[in-house]
């Protein structure tokens, strides 16, 4: 190799200007990049060379390198660069990586974060994961195996993510003897897969990470290349956070600063644009308009702010404006909606569940949000769109989805930070998957709520009663029906107007197309829950009796209704009891196997933690119970 | 851009991280019900609690200190802790782990069990004991192998146990601070700072440091290869030990007599970082606790509830 390219050693002026130095170093800018390529591919390898080349390994652990490589290394003799990287125990004995990791090295002009993404196939969220806060995309690939169904996976994750700067390092050149023709071949192969995909430029180079051939220095085995080495591409990039300046400004508001009566900021990180103390300015989703006062620092006030930063802004007038609002340049304002489609890549082992409320969680806005049946999933391997009523783990798919109240958004491909939202389950509270909005959907805008003259409050005082939903949950052959029957012939006796909502009636006819997996269920329940809501607004009290298994769709239902309106009534009898009752012959059949997805045998019943009331039907009458019910609700 | 009189800024890599760490620091403030900064009075603690001034201002960081205190920092740590947190004007908690106290679990004695009692169980009690659901620690993912795969939001089960395999996917600039009653979550606002990056904060922003950091006489033995400086009268000499003045430094703080020192001239910030620059060590080697139980001795202490 040659070593025309001097910047990558110690330099000279640490020793003879640190001042000077570090005045110089002060002005470096940051790029964050992924790495990704299959199991083989050299990934590890590769960074382990960069942190070597750029002198951020250490003479400690240069001498624990050494003798890890021969004690576990894979490379022979000869260090194992893989071995710097490779984090965590459990994957040393693997030989793969698993998780996300973050390496960093710096040179003379940029700081580097690198995130280190799994190639295994399992591991999709991982890499999209690493890939969301990245400016560059290293795709490696093996030179003896050329483009893989990996390759195409990765570099499909990266452009859905919204990388624009792709690099196609073609690794291993020195095992194929840096054949000129064969990388062509390989670049060539790339290629058309790429136009297929929607990428339109990458930038090709051959390297060895290995040997270390075209990574910081040219490399004398391939005088046929006369592009970049990968550290000089790495370090002239131009960088996300710079062309963000040039969009509308926006800074979603994390935080309101009221150290005392006479200050009012808003602090935030400035997701897009530029903004100067006079510039009228509009808080969504309200719309209102005031003036930027301030920009307020503590190095004192600043005369402009941009993408990247986080200021505390003050405006010159007192408008109402809070954590969840985004300030935007005036004169174009983001937009706001409550519907809209998306990407979507699933991240939990539990599938997703259509209509399910899940948390989302978009800039510093979090609201309760339904996901539609997808649309389609996409097939990471060959692209396809296919059919599909639900998402698993690590699947991608698009989907309709509406929130219970608007949220302030730009298109995904137009600003990552408005764009891009996860999802969280609302009882684990994990992060189930990341969304990318395309565009709102015009019938949010379009259908409007109409508004009527006769009140539900007037249906209700004609009534002379106050609407409420009795929620029966139980095992099947817990004694719902019998009971509710038992509640609403009293009801009536005392002159209510009720209405009972029965399980078994309700799938003859509303819900006579759904099914007993988890997706049907929650259907059900939202239908039921929709239905219950216009017969409180009607004014009825309504009864329903549903095994209703899961948490998150009763709080669904609850949320959907006024609040004190929605009473859980927990019908309590031990799957021991129930199933030695089995009045309908069920449990019988779904223990022989008959009978899939049985709520107690072979799909999870999920207990009230805090039922309003609670029957345990092992130490009471069913007429005794009614009675209990009634008394709660009518004191 | 419709008015095509935009100049772009190009950001600094401080500027940035900065930001960043502004960023996650105000989130957790938005989204936790009671946050903590756990305080350790070395250099990163310094900027991690200059960064929460600068979040926040004009308003103090509306959270406590929490120092952790094992009874064996250098004399110069308490007297910064004590000042720092009077000029942020912020709340200094200390907590010390009655049982070691009692104990008399000290470094001379007791080897790893004086950093599991004091500082691992003590940690433990102290977020106990006060119902802290999320701490901050200034902990990089460049120090240790195992942190460079933790993530900025990290969750605790309420038994303070860090599982690697059950970490949620952080995503952009979105942290899912949500959880069940009885989990915390430790956050790491500099996650992504390096050494050198924390050093060059420090010296442009004008940062104090305890004087530690820069050369200067003072009583050491040398141990086991380590230079250990004899701080007070506690320090136990082996027959024959005698201290002697040398010019010492630090690059990183910890327990007196677990702490080596290295010998330097360097007495400024520049001087530091020039040495820091030129030198062929890392960090931690300055300390003992990653050694104890071979390499992957940090993940197993994080498992159990270590910083």
């Amino acid at each position: 190799m040659t070593t025309t390219d001097p910047i990558y050693r110690t330099d000279a002026l640490i020793a003879e200007d640190i001042d000077a130095y570090l005045v110089q170093h002060q002005n470096k800018s940051l790029l964050r990049f992924i790495t990704c390529g299959s199991v083989d591919d050299g990934k590890s390898t590769l960074i382990g060379r960069l942190l070597y080349d750029s002198k951020m390994i250490f003479e400690d652990q240069l001498a624990t390198l050494e003798a890890d490589s021969k004690r576990v290394g894979t490379q022979g003799q000869e260090i194992d660069f893989a071995l710097l990287v490779d984090g965590l125990a459990a994957e040393r004995e693997q030989g793969i990586t698993i998780d996300v990791a973050y390496r960093f090295f710096a040179t003379e002009k940029r700081k580097f974060i690198v995130a280190d993404t799994p190639g295994h196939e399992q591991y999709t969220r991982n890499m999209v994961t690493g890939a969301s806060t990245a400016d560059l995309a290293v795709i490696l690939i093996d030179a003896r195996k050329g483009v893989l169904t990996q390759t195409r996976r990765h570099s499909y994750l990266a452009h859905l993510i919204g990388i624009r700067n792709l690099v196609l390092a073609v690794n291993k050149m020195d095992l194929i003897g840096y054949d000129q023709a064969r990388y062509e071949e390989i670049v060539a192969d790339y290629r058309s897969f790429a136009t297929s995909i929607g990428i339109a430029d990458f930038t090709p180079m051959p390297i060895s990470g290995f040997k270390g051939d075209n990574i910081t220095s040219k490399s004398e085995n391939t005088p046929w290349y006369s592009g970049p080495t990968l550290m000089a591409h790495l370090e002239t990039v131009e960088l996300d956070v710079t062309s963000a300046q040039a969009k509308p400004f926006r800074m979603p508001v994390q935080w309101v600063n009221r150290p005392n009566l006479d200050f009012r900021g808003f602090s935030g990180l400035i997701a897009s644009g530029t903004i100067k103390p006079g510039d009228a300015v509009r808080v969504l989703p309200s719309g209102k308009t005031s003036t930027l006062a301030r920009i307020v620092t503590m190095a004192g006030d600043l005369d402009e702010a941009v993408a990247g930063q986080s200021p505390t802004l003050t405006f010159a007038d007192e408008i109402d404006c809070s954590r969840g609002d985004v300030i935007a340049i005036a004169a174009e304002p983001p937009q706001v909606a409550d519907q809209f489609e998306a990407t979507f890549v699933w991240m939990a082992d539990e599938e997703m569940l259509p209509g399910r409320p899940y948390w989302l969680k978009l800039g510093t806005q979090t609201v309760s949000a339904t996901v539609q049946a997808p649309k389609y999933q996409t097939n990471v391997n060959t692209m396809e769109q296919l059919a599909a009523k639900t998402l698993e783990l690590n699947a991608i798919g698009v989907a309709n989805f509406s929130t219970d109240k608007p949220i302030v958004f730009e298109p995904y491909a137009d600003n990552r930070s408005l764009g891009g939202f996860i999802l969280i389950d609302k009882i684990s509270n994990a992060t189930v998957a990341a969304g990318m909005i395309h565009f709102a959907l015009r019938r949010g805008q379009n259908i409007h709520w109409q508004a009527t003259d006769v009140s539900r409050e007037k249906h209700a005082d004609l009534k002379n009663q106050k609407p409420a939903v009795l929620w029966f949950t139980g095992l099947s052959g817990a004694g719902k029906s019998t009971i509710a029957n038992l509640v609403e012939q009293r009801l009536v006796r005392m002159n209510r107007h009720t209405f009972l909502l029965d399980g078994d009636n309700v799938r003859h006819g509303l819900n006579k197309d759904l099914g007993f997996t988890d997706a049907d269920r929650v259907e059900n329940i939202r239908r039921v829950g929709e239905v219950a809501k216009l017969m409180t607004d009607a004014g009825l009290i309504v009864i329903t009796a549903f095994i209703s298994p899961f948490r998150a769709e009763r709080e669904m239902v609850r949320q959907m209704l006024a609040p004190g309106e929605f009473i859980e009534v927990h019908i309590d009898t031990p799957l021991a009891e129930a199933e030695k009752r089995d009045v309908k012959g069920l449990y019988a059949k779904a223990r022989a196997g008959q009978l899939k997805n049985f709520t107690g045998i072979d799909s999870p019943y999920e207990a009230p933690e805090r039922p309003e009331i609670h029957i345990d039907t092992t130490g009471m009458t069913p007429d005794q119970a009614a009675d209990a019910i009634v008394a709660k609700l009518i004191p | 851009m419709t008015n095509g009189t935009v100049v772009t800024k190009i950001l600094t890599h401080l500027e940035r991280l900065e930001a960043e760490s502004i960023h996650i620091l105000r989130e957790v403030v938005a989204e936790a019900e009671r946050p903590v900064m756990l305080y350790s009075v070395g250099k990163d603690s310094a900027v991690m609690l200059h960064l929460a001034r600068k979040a926040f201002y004009p308003s103090p960081p509306p959270f406590p200190l929490l120092h952790v205190d094992t009874t064996w920092k250098f004399k110069a740590m308490y007297a910064l802790r004590d000042k720092a947190a009077r000029d942020a004007g912020m709340e200094l908690l200390v907590y010390q782990n009655p049982e070691a106290a009692e104990r008399g679990i000290n470094p001379f004695d007791h080897g790893p069990l004086h950093t599991d009692m004091w500082k691992t169980e003590g940690l433990k009690q102290a977020l106990d004991k006060y119902g802290f659901d999320a701490a901050f620690g200034g902990a990089r993912r460049d120090e240790e192998k195992s942190r460079a795969k933790e993530r900025i939001f990290s969750f605790r089960s309420a038994s303070h146990r860090w599982d690697p395999k059950a970490q949620r996917p952080e995503l952009w600039n979105l942290y899912n601070a949500r959880k069940a009653k009885g989990e915390s979550i430790r956050v790491f606002p500099i996650s992504n700072w390096t050494e050198l990056d924390i050093w060059q904060y420090i010296h442009l922003e004008k940062i104090e440091i305890v004087p530690l950091y820069f050369s200067a006489k003072r009583p050491t033995v040398e141990r086991d290869g380590m230079l250990l400086m004899v701080d007070d009268e506690r320090f136990r000499l082996n027959p024959g030990e005698i201290p002697v003045d040398r010019s010492i430094r630090f690059r990183t703080l910890g327990c007196y007599p677990l702490t080596g020192a290295v010998e330097s001239e360097a007495t400024t910030l520049p001087q530091v970082i020039q040495e820091m620059l030129l030198t062929t060590t890392s960090e931690r080697q300055g300390r003992a606790i990653d050694k104890d139980g071979g390499d992957a001795s940090m993940e197993k202490k994080k498992q159990e509830g270590y910083f």
